[in-house]
């Protein structure tokens, strides 16, 4: 993986704890969603962040208010980067009324408008044109926001990946598109799906500038990220970045692993993320019993999530009357 | 009021919002200079330029999702598809996205959009240029459709269209686009839902909208002179129907005829059908029911059979003629 930049910038330490709360949150919120399914909790199929929590916490660490993000099916640690409440989302995952969607979504749809999350997606590539017309919303308006497009591997084989990419080229969009190449669409290989090594590649026949960066490392993402989004921001058209990464897990309930091998899981694991920063962390003087609080903290902070989930009552059938379609616009209030 | 075509209708729809609205704009293939594949945006883009009447590369689902995008975060966006056959290019953005985001984000967030596009056979544009596939996306919670018959709803149902929070497609009838009438040019548009009855009878009613119904209009009127009176609704908008003005009228005529230029199977005539056989008017009926609709095959080419296809003026005169003789209704 030589290609990948690792460069270090100096990161504040209260930043670099932040992050390390972050990832912590995500990971714990994945593994407790893991736990519920294998306990027979929760009903349905999720895609679980669990080894990628260093793109989303990185790259959305560069955003601005106003910026917003679409997401993807694997979309918990999107939501949560961007300080989504971890209480209406274990909600609407146990399909409770009080649920960012009311219960109607589930884990593969959950958008946070007011915090720039345009919506997760069940279907593989589909966040792509939408993330492009944001885009084209913005800088109709003369807006300085850009749009973080995250999207795994797989959907850049789908042609909604060919068709967005296009478009905001030839209308130099602020979009910044994120490929997290977590190595397998479901069971797919990046190596058998692809004919070419880097996925960065591509980007350039659509006259777009490129970077792939190593997904493990928040520091690497973080300024990779940063020098795209200032770039887009400028008004320089889309960018491109192949964050390298890994999911442990497998691509849904599903899955048993059988297209991979626990040696090949086993070392990336090694190349932990979160213990990537813990060691930073410690490097810079932090007290390990620090660390160990703020872990805790989030382990604490999911499970009152999950107790509030529990305690939220069912929809009631009849909401959904009136669900299907928006009121007209002196509706509402 | 001025005479404008059904073209121009649509046009001014789009014109007048704009001028009202900045969020309004229209994107589509071929639309700015080149006014359009079949006229409807000429000059649009010299009035309110490249930005607002935007011309995309041959990319369906892209700029559809692009619609989707642009209205989530406060635009009004209207695509132009340049055959609404096309649509099937985007299905996903339009069925999976756009149909969906509302309900499936718990009320979150909502789409104006607005996707329009020229419908329909009568062109000799043979099978992937001709196609009435309204029933598809009749079919999907979330979305709109709107088939106006005449100019002066096509302008009105456009406005109300693109002031709708929800996505809305638009079908607007290549046949029709030349046809002329008298617009009003104001502000007001036209409620989706409500039907209008076009013609008043007692023999029987005949639903139907778009082009059909001029064709069940002249029909009629061939009946008229054998002595039959029947009935022609225009629907005007299928999703939402106005159903309740169905029963009414077929509470008082006793018979239901529909008539529509896509395949019949599977096509809006069945549901019509059953609403009808679900509610009061049910009690009402004195016949079967009789569908007028295009042939179960994809639209040919060759003038004699694209005729066949589509139902003509005498097609649907004979058949309401045969119909109407079988159930005994004395002319």
């Amino acid at each position: 993986m030589q290609q990948i930049e690792n460069t270090t910038t100096p990161i504040t330490t209260a930043t670099a704890l932040d992050w390390y709360r972050t990832m912590h949150r995500i990971r714990r919120f994945d593994e407790t969603i893991d736990e519920l399914f294998a306990q027979g909790k929760v009903h349905g199929t999720t895609h679980l962040y669990i080894g990628e929590e260093a793109v989303a916490t990185g790259v959305i660490a560069t955003l601005e208010p106003g910026d917003v993000i679409t997401s993807t099916h694997r979309g918990h640690g999107h939501n949560i980067a961007l300080g989504g409440d971890i209480q209406a989302m274990m909600a609407e995952l146990l399909g409770r009324a009080t649920g960012y969607c009311h219960g109607v979504g589930g884990s593969m749809h959950i958008a946070d408008q007011s915090r720039g999350n345009l919506g997760a997606n069940g279907i593989v590539g589909a966040g792509l044109p939408i993330a492009v017309g944001a885009a084209l919303g913005f800088a109709m308006r003369h807006e300085s926001h850009l749009v973080v497009a995250f999207t795994g591997d797989g959907a850049l084989n789908e042609g909604a990946f060919h068709e967005a990419a296009n478009l905001a080229a030839i209308w130099r969009l602020p979009v910044v598109f994120v490929v997290e190449n977590n190595q397998y669409g479901m069971s797919g290989s990046v190596k058998e799906m692809f004919a070419i090594g880097h996925l960065a590649d591509r980007a350039a026949g659509y006259g777009i500038p490129a970077t792939m960066v190593d997904g493990m490392d928040i520091f690497s993402v973080w300024e990779t990220a940063s020098r795209a989004v200032e770039a887009v921001r400028k008004g320089q058209g889309p960018h491109l970045i192949e964050a390298v990464t890994y999911r442990y897990k497998g691509h849904s309930k599903s899955d048993a692993n059988r297209y991979r091998s626990r040696d090949e899981i086993q070392q990336w694991r090694q190349r932990d993320p979160i213990d990537h920063l813990r060691r930073y962390l410690a490097d810079q003087g932090i007290d390990p019993t620090e660390l160990d609080r703020i872990r805790q903290e989030e382990v604490q902070a999911v499970a009152q999530a999950l107790q509030y989930a529990e305690d939220s009552p069912w929809p009631e059938v009849r909401m959904l009357d009136d669900a299907v379609y928006a009121l007209e616009e002196g509706d509402h209030a | 009021m001025p005479e404008m075509t059904y073209a121009a209708a649509v046009r001014s729809a789009m014109e007048w919002e704009m001028a009202k609205d900045p969020r309004v704009f229209v994107m589509g293939e071929d639309i700015g200079v080149y006014g359009g594949a079949f006229g409807v945006t000429m000059g649009m883009v010299d009035r309110f330029g490249k930005d607002r009447v935007r011309d995309t590369p041959i990319a369906e689902e892209g700029i559809v999702g692009a619609g989707i995008g642009a209205a989530l975060v406060g635009m009004r966006p209207i695509v132009e598809m340049q055959f609404s056959d096309f649509i099937m290019n985007a299905m996903d953005q339009v069925v999976n996205q756009a149909a969906k985001i509302h309900f499936m984000f718990g009320g979150r967030m909502s789409v104006p959009l607005v996707i329009r596009g020229p419908a329909g056979a009568g062109t000799g544009a043979a099978a992937q240029h001709s196609q009435s596939l309204e029933a598809w996306f009749h079919h999907v919670p979330g979305l709109k459709v709107v088939m106006p018959a005449f100019p002066d709803d096509a302008r009105g149902l456009l406005l109300t269209a693109i002031r709708d929070p929800n996505p809305v497609l638009f079908y607007e009838h290549k046949l029709l686009y030349k046809i002329k009438g008298e617009v009003t040019e104001s502000d007001e548009g036209v409620p989706l839902g409500r039907g209008l009855i076009r013609r008043y009878g007692t023999h029987a009613t005949v639903v139907t909208y778009s082009l059909m119904v001029h064709r069940v209009l002249e029909a009629a009127l061939q009946l008229e002179q054998k002595g039959w009176d029947v009935e022609v609704i225009d629907l005007r908008s299928l999703v939402p129907m106005d159903i309740p003005l169905v029963i009414e009228s077929v509470k008082r005529t006793g018979r239901l005829a529909i008539c529509h230029e896509a395949v019949g199977r599977g096509g809006i005539g069945g549901e019509i059908a059953a609403r009808i056989l679900e509610s009061e008017a049910f009690d009402y009926l004195e016949a079967p029911l009789l569908r007028i609709t295009g042939l179960n095959t994809p639209v040919p080419y060759s003038p004699p059979l694209e005729s066949a296809f589509m139902p003509s003026v005498d097609r649907i005169a004979q058949s309401l003629a045969t119909w109407l003789v079988h159930e005994g209704v004395s002319a």
